[in-house]
């Protein structure tokens, strides 16, 4: 019926998309999605819900068939035309949301699960559990729980772990057949605020060790600019724009991108030379070949790309501040222009800004510019 | 979100499924098939003046055992659940303990307590009374419905009490009621669908029940139908009868229905998990206990205590009761595989149900669910028609009778099951997927293992419901197969009044047998 995929090259892109689709009940869930990803790489797929994200990574694990569209895995074709491999041929690790751990399996038979030789009974499992007669871990499955540092874990069941453990195990389980690539949902939403940063970096940091290229996906923006080397951002079924962290945070292509990716002033300008002029004065411009001069656009500046200075005025329709909220390693002020427009600014704490401050801003780095839509 | 890996792999179960319901549609098709060729002289003579009667019967004994279930469910309910009544939690258990005698066996407890030539008749004799009020007829089959089917109500109340938000007790309180006020003017009126449910139940149980009625011998339609069809007659009229019986408990069925559309809108949110306060009884303290002892008394110790008397009367006599093991190793065999074949029924359908929610799902979940509706002599005598026709060689089988067992309790198995399937997160089985499983390795190293617990439940509900099964084991089991049930029926009809006790004792202690894998799974599921 179906077999593993074949004629792999070893110089490859572990995953090629190409012009993926896929509708529900005449609902469009994907348009003509493509990308690459080379063997080692993180892409985080950031957006809203409903915007086909987590629907791109179950037409990548097998669980879902796209309309239209190519996908290769190790340059094998799994997805294409009539062809459709199923899951358990597509050589891609999956760490479900909720992790999905096997609840009638210890920690090590969760992980040897995937692997040749771990299609064992359970209940044989069970019976020689029962007997004082279980087989050690296998090394591959000793090195995996090395990998993600819960060495002494083997014997725990499911039940027996924390959220971060249970995750690490789902990691292990996944990683340890070798996968071509490995798909993460949400992989921190079912954990603990406080614990997602550090986390973060472990799962970085195995992902790499492993050398497996990894798609994951989020609508935490914070989660997809420091977790992935490349962020795809998704919108209505569509990527919008993939690039690196810092591309889509500092160049983003469209105004959606720029506000989804972090926070964001807009302010109204007419370009001019290599820049526009805006109410807070000539701001550069990263990206000016966006309309003739004098054109009507909507500029970007990121709240940490202002300062402001003090400064005394007496007119009360003079810039001032309306408010500041302390978060202890800044603090983000807000500032009502002459025009009424409000925007945001944020700042180290070394200063305490008091509402009703007059304030003068001064535009640190260079925005971005959209032409406007109507 | 479709999940293409059942779309590849569900013919098979959609087959299993379909075929599954379409075994427990049989009987229902048959009936409908058979009556509609009835000729009018059959629809004349069901509607004879008798038909009206047994009609009247019915529904007069049903109505009576009900709204005295609910009478005794209520104050028991609230007594053991909301005031500080001493020994709460014994008595909680203890009040349910009831449903594991069959109401055939209490019947025959209360014929042999108080019936002519019976304990009590035997003990007044000494003091010159010759005759004590007839026990037979109506009062005794009330009585024995009563006392062994009110704590099917009681569950369900129970139930409801505890989703209640006790804040409303509390609001009522406040506003000057007192314990007793607040139950009956804020708990009880929001207690209205769990009541509705729970008579449900009793009263589903009462038109379908043929044992209590038939040793009471009151004539029901289910006692009518048993006797027409001993005494060979025409199948068309007993077709028709049959589905005015069936009828009857549509109507129940529907009056249900529509009161729990109108109780939706009425339906609190999930109450808080905080534990309400009880309320004090004070100088009520003893006629509770009094009252708790008493139901206790007669619902549970008399009945075990009169089949132990009869039993040592036996036993002093040189009874050697012949047969008795032969029966209980018959009874075991045609559970077991009661139990297996329900379950067995009932996978393919709870994993359509849950995975494959749908029109044709529904459907079938619907169809599976006849058998919850037909009273077990109306399915025997369908399905002995049946086979007849169209099978003939599986007339007077053991397979035969499984196959009415899994019509009749197919229901139970599928909750069951259904329940433990929920709990496999769909990722999991994708999960095992992608670690190169196939569906059918996934279905057997992942989902079975996970949802076992609630298979062997499943197993044992049906298990123990077979045991206590009567009118079908009594009219299609093969001639030389006989178990407890209908052993203890025969005796019981020659007046072998200490072989039948032996045999009910007998029964009780194999029926407990599969409640403590019940309760056993339930502590597991707990922790």
């Amino acid at each position: 019926m179906s077999s593993a995929p074949s004629r792999s090259e070893a110089g490859a892109p572990a995953i090629r998309v190409s012009g993926v689709s896929k509708s529900f009940r005449g609902t469009v869930a994907l348009s003509d999605v493509s990308f690459e990803l080379a063997r080692g790489e993180i892409l985080g797929l950031l957006g809203p819900s409903g915007c086909g994200k987590t629907t791109t990574l179950r037409v990548l694990a097998g669980f879902e068939r796209p309309d239209a569209g190519v996908v290769q895995i190790s340059g094998a074709s799994v997805v294409g035309g009539e062809r459709w491999l199923p899951p358990e041929h597509r050589r891609i690790g999956v760490v479900p949301q909720d992790f999905a751990l096997f609840p009638h399996l210890c920690v090590a038979e969760n992980v040897a699960f995937g692997l040749p030789g771990g299609h064992r009974a359970w209940w044989r499992a069970r019976w020689s559990r029962a007997l004082n007669r279980t087989r050690p871990p296998s090394p591959r499955v000793l090195e995996m729980l090395n990998l993600v540092g819960l060495s002494g874990f083997a014997e725990r069941f499911p039940h027996e772990l924390s959220g971060g453990e249970a995750q690490r195990v789902a990691l292990a389980r996944a990683l340890a057949p070798r996968p071509a690539a490995v798909l993460l949902d949400e992989p921190f939403s079912n954990l603990d605020q406080h614990l997602r940063a550090s986390l973060r970096w472990t799962m970085r940091r195995i992902l790499k060790a492993a050398n497996t290229a990894a798609v994951f996906v989020t609508h935490d923006r914070e989660e997809a600019l420091s977790l992935a080397d490349r962020v795809a951002v998704m919108q209505q079924g569509r990527i919008e724009q993939i690039g690196s962290p810092d591309d889509v945070y500092y160049r983003p292509r469209t105004r959606f991108i720029g506000s989804f990716v972090g926070d964001a002033n807009v302010l109204r300008g007419r370009l001019s030379h290599s820049g526009a002029e805006t109410e807070l004065g000539f701001v550069m411009l990263r990206d000016e070949s966006r309309g003739g001069d004098g054109a009507a656009v909507d500029v970007l500046l990121r709240p940490e790309q202002l300062e402001l200075k003090r400064c005394e005025a007496s007119d009360p329709e003079y810039t001032r501040i309306v408010s500041s909220e302390y978060y202890g390693h800044d603090q983000i002020v807000r500032v009502r222009l002459t025009s009424g427009t409000e925007i945001e600014a944020r700042l180290r704490t070394d200063i305490v800004w008091l509402p009703g401050d007059p304030v003068d801003v001064v535009v640190l780095d260079e925005g971005v510019a959209f032409p406007l839509t109507e | 979100m479709s999940a293409l890996r059942w779309r590849s792999q569900l013919p098979i179960v959609w087959l299993l499924a379909l075929a599954g319901a379409g075994v427990a549609a049989i009987p229902l098709v048959y009936l409908i098939v058979r009556a509609a060729q009835a000729d009018a002289d059959a629809w004349d003579r069901v509607f004879a003046e008798s038909t009206l009667r047994l009609l009247l019967n019915t529904v007069a004994l049903t109505v009576a055992v009900t709204a005295s279930s609910a009478a005794l469910a209520l104050p028991i309910a609230w007594l053991t659940d909301r005031t500080d009544l001493p020994l709460a939690r014994w008595w909680r258990s203890i009040a349910i303990m009831p449903l594991a005698i069959p109401s055939y066996v209490g019947a025959f407890a209360l014929i042999i307590a108080f019936g002519p030539s019976g304990s009590l008749q035997e003990l007044l004799a000494p003091l010159g009374v010759e005759r004590i009020p007839e026990i037979y007829g109506f009062i005794g089959a009330w009585l024995s419905l009563t006392l062994f089917t009110f704590p099917y109500l009681l569950i369900v109340l129970r139930a409801g009490l505890r989703d209640l938000d006790p804040g409303m007790e509390e609001a009522a309180r406040s506003l000057g009621q007192s314990a007793w006020g607040a139950f009956w003017r804020v708990t009880v009126p929001q207690l209205r669908v769990p009541l509705a449910a729970g008579c449900l139940l009793v009263a589903l149980y009462v038109i379908s029940d043929f044992g209590a009625v038939s040793m009471m011998q009151y004539d029901t339609f289910t006692r009518a139908i048993y006797v027409r069809f001993s005494a060979a007659f025409d199948r068309s009229s007993l077709a028709v009868l049959s589905l005015v019986l069936v009828a009857l408990v549509f109507v129940v069925l529907a009056i249900d229905w529509s009161q729990r559309r109108d109780a939706r809108y009425h339906r609190l949110g999930s109450g808080a998990a905080r534990a309400p306060r009880l309320a004090r009884l004070g100088r009520f303290r003893w006629p509770a206990l009094t009252g708790m002892f008493v139901v206790a008394a007669i619902s549970l110790l008399a009945p075990i205590g009169v089949l132990l008397h009869w039993l040592a009367v036996g036993l002093r006599a040189g009874e050697t009761f012949p047969g008795l093991g032969g029966a209980a190793l018959n009874s075991v065999v045609a559970s077991g595989a009661a139990g297996a074949a329900t379950v067995a029924v009932a996978l393919p359908i709870a994993i359509v149900v849950v995975r494959r929610p749908g029109i044709l799902a529904r459907i079938v979940d619907r169809v599976a669910y006849v058998g919850y509706a037909l009273p077990g002599v109306v399915v025997a005598f369908a399905l002995i028609f049946f086979t007849l026709r169209v099978i003939p060689d599986l007339y007077q089988t053991l397979a035969a009778l499984v196959f009415a067992y899994v019509v009749l309790f197919l229901p139970q198995a599928i909750s069951g099951v259904r329940a433990s399937l929920v709990r496999v997160q769909p990722s999991l089985e994708e999960a095992s997927r992608s670690l190169s499983r196939s569906a059918w390795q996934t279905f057997t190293g992942v989902t079975v293992p996970i949802i076992a617990p609630g298979l062997v439940a499943g197993f044992a509900l049906v298990f123990l419901t077979t045991m206590k099964e009567l009118p079908a084991t009594l009219m299609l089991a093969p001639i030389e197969f006989s178990t407890l049930a209908t052993r203890l029926w025969s005796n019981q009809e020659d007046v072998f009044f200490a072989r039948a006790a032996a045999h009910a004792l007998l029964l009780l202690g194999c029926a407990a047998l599969p409640m403590i894998v019940l309760f056993g799974e339930n502590r597991e599921l707990r922790a």
